[in-house]
């Protein structure tokens, strides 16, 4: 009843051409994204959002950007938490190198460095496919790490190793440091989280997007019909790092605010943006949304239920989020391969006969 | 003889053996690739479960006491026996076949015919939920695992080399029998496959399912069989390792240790997994003893996998694998 294009029409291309053609789908878009602006800032408190907000927020932008490589361009990378890393680092060292600079353009550089690293290591990708090149990309992330952890000028030669974010504001409001206040920080990711998912879905809508499926669904048969593979496939590794690395600067600068980089960027880092796309579903922006919304809330929820309602250990209740998480992407794969995007897709089908199915 | 010579030759011979285990580790791999076409991420946890179950049994630890303890409020830890190793390992065994029929019939059985991707990424799930498993039924302490191996410094070649270098080498007991072992098991494993009944229908399974099963080979029954095999090697290869630098959570980290050597010998061959392993196990000791000091230190976490990638680029087949031909 409420979810149909029927009496809907389109006078002009732009109305015709726009993100979400169907008028529910707009309404619930607009009532989102005013949800997010205007009402959960007022509401939040530093709990929230230091244990849900933002790692589901900033999760967002690297599962979009992991997305678009494995989900839409179909070249698997288990690199991500190091790339990560670099927009961390290219942050940090932009951060201090200029400090007068707005910090909103030093993510965003952070993000184009990234990008530059993620083409050079998705060269490979031309000749290396399928595993080969999955494995070849776990070279990124232990070569980047170790780097970062060695070369001494990545962290400013300080003395432990770590990087601090220094305090940086925006129209006079602290965003990074110890100063800041709850809703600053989810306001400064809130707005990258939402031009990302602007400028992904638009980006997989058009030609680039319709591209990087053709090479997914099968390379030479691409080829064949005239997409460039070089340029598809480093073009997704590019975007898609530009994402990533946007997402690690956030991580550090605003999440965390001090980073030792093989506890943050590890490769159980890769792992878990990678089951955030998988269990959200692979080729779509808002299964990118949702695996980052469940795997941040499983933990939270986990926890509160074991270590707080029944008074388990916390090691044990580690143990047992291991097992769940590790169960729920067996089952998801068995019963629902393309996640949970695909369970909304089936929803809204539903929706559109509802009431009336026959 | 100069001294750095004499010096490289002990890193490359120590290299060789830490190949051999990478080998064995990598051979778990290759076997279950070769006759079900899934990439198996697990093998490294799969390799540390059997470790943990090994210690567990034979130190008479109640599994899952904490977890028991926790819910009714009692104090039990263990049985208060202690079992031998040989016993122990049998036991561990069974608990192999019994893991890899339940991974068989719970989980890839119901994901016959999808993507390959599909298949690697339930692999990781399930290393998850293993590591998870293992922990909450033994305990995620580390654990010592002594079964009788040789270990400390092997004398007589210390002597050997001291009357022809002035130099005595420095090579592990343990590592000597780690190679024996492998070398053992490749031997056996090729023999089995080529020789067996069983091992017959296993490569023809790997070589068509359809036409295999359509000759009456059982798939259930092989595949089960192949991820015995590979709980087999896992668990020698979790005693070697388990042995080496106990039994603990990195345990499962050499399955990342394994994958540039299954990329550098190819994914699909026995022979590949061995000359891969010695190849990265050389050289990543070479690499660390002569450039390791300019450029830091700890090289050998990403030598092995830029050694690989740059060979990849060249060979995207590794040096056994077969060819890749693709169709449109």
């Amino acid at each position: 009843m409420f979810y149909r294009e029927a009496g809907d029409f389109k006078t002009s291309y732009v109305e015709d051409g726009q993100t979400f053609p169907i008028k529910f789908d707009r309404y619930r878009y607009y009532a989102v994204l005013i949800a997010a602006f205007a009402v959960v800032p007022f509401i939040i408190n530093d709990y929230w959002v230091n244990a849900v907000f933002l790692p589901f927020l900033i999760y967002s932008i690297a599962a979009i950007g992991l997305n678009i490589l494995v989900g839409y361009c179909g070249q698997v990378s288990l690199g991500t938490g190091g790339f990560m890393a670099v927009g961390a680092y290219a942050c940090y060292k932009l951060m201090t190198a200029f400090p007068e600079v707005n910090i909103f353009f030093h993510v965003i550089c952070a993000g184009g460095i990234t990008a530059g690293v993620c083409v050079l290591f998705g060269l490979p990708s031309l000749r290396i496919k399928g595993f080969y090149l999955a494995v070849a990309t776990l070279a990124a992330q232990f070569f980047l790490v170790w780097m970062f952890n060695r070369v001494s000028w990545f962290y400013n030669y300080s003395a432990s190793g770590q990087i601090n974010a220094p305090e940086r504001t925006v129209f006079g409001t602290a965003v990074t440091g110890a100063e800041t206040a709850p809703w600053a920080a989810y306001l400064f990711c809130l707005v990258f989280t939402v031009a990302c998912a602007i400028l992904a879905r638009n980006l997989t809508r058009g030609m680039a997007g319709r591209k990087w499926m053709a090479i997914r669904d099968m390379d030479i048969a691409a080829e064949i019909i005239g997409v460039n593979p070089l340029r598809a496939k480093l073009s997704a590794f590019g975007i898609s790092g530009f994402f990533v690395g946007i997402a690690g600067a956030l991580f550090f600068a605003v999440y965390l605010g001090a980073v030792e980089v093989g506890e943050a960027f590890g490769i159980t880092k890769s792992f878990l943006v990678l089951f955030m796309v998988i269990i959200g579903g692979l080729g779509s922006i808002f299964g990118s949304f949702a695996g980052a919304a469940f795997l941040v809330l499983l933990p939270v929820l986990l926890k509160n239920l074991l270590v707080g309602t029944l008074g388990w250990p916390t090691d044990l209740a580690a143990h047992l989020e291991f097992m769940i998480v590790g169960g729920l992407i067996v089952i998801f794969l068995i019963a629902e391969p393309h996640g949970l995007a695909q369970l909304w897709r089936v929803a809204k089908e539903k929706l559109r006969l509802w009431p009336f199915p026959h | 003889m100069p001294e750095q010579f004499v010096w490289g030759m002990e890193v490359f011979l120590n290299g060789l053996m830490a190949g051999v285990l990478y080998a064995l580790v990598a051979l778990g791999f290759v076997l279950i690739y070769k006759a079900s076409g899934i990439f198996n991420y697990a093998q490294g946890v799969m390799a540390l479960f059997a470790a943990l179950t090994l210690v567990g049994i034979m130190e008479g630890q109640v599994p899952f006491s904490h977890l028991i303890n926790a819910v009714l409020g009692t104090e039990i830890h263990h049985f208060g026996w202690h079992v031998p190793a040989v016993l122990a390992i049998l036991f561990t065994m069974a608990v192999m076949v019994l893991l890899a029929w339940a991974v068989n019939q719970f989980v890839f059985r119901h994901l016959v015919n999808q993507e390959p991707i599909i298949l690697f990424m339930a692999t990781i799930g399930l290393a998850y939920f293993l590591e998870g498993f293992g922990d909450m039924m033994w305990g995620s302490d580390i654990k010592n695992l002594d079964v009788g191996l040789p270990q400390g410094i092997n004398t007589s070649i210390d002597e050997f080399t001291y009357q022809i270098f002035d130099y005595g080498f420095f090579i592990d007991n343990l590592d000597l029998f780690a190679t024996a072992i492998a070398a053992a098991l490749v031997f056996s494993l090729v023999v089995f496959a080529q020789y067996s009944k069983q091992g017959r229908a296993m490569r023809a399974v790997a070589d068509d399912h359809q036409a295999a099963l359509s000759v009456g080979i059982s798939l259930n029954f092989i595949w089960v069989m192949v991820w015995s095999l590979a709980g087999f090697v896992a668990l020698v290869a979790g005693i070697m390792w388990g042995t080496k630098s106990g039994v603990q959570f990195s345990l499962s980290l050499i399955a990342l240790k394994a994958l540039p050597v299954l990329m550098l010998g190819g994914f699909t061959s026995i022979p590949g997994a061995i000359v891969g392993g010695l190849i990265i196990g050389v050289g990543e000791k070479l690499f660390e003893f002569s450039f390791g000091q300019m450029l830091g230190g700890a090289t050998e976490n990403w030598f092995a996998y830029v050694l690989a990638l740059i060979f990849l680029v060249f060979r995207p087949q590794g040096l056994f694998g077969e060819k890749i031909i693709e169709r449109v």
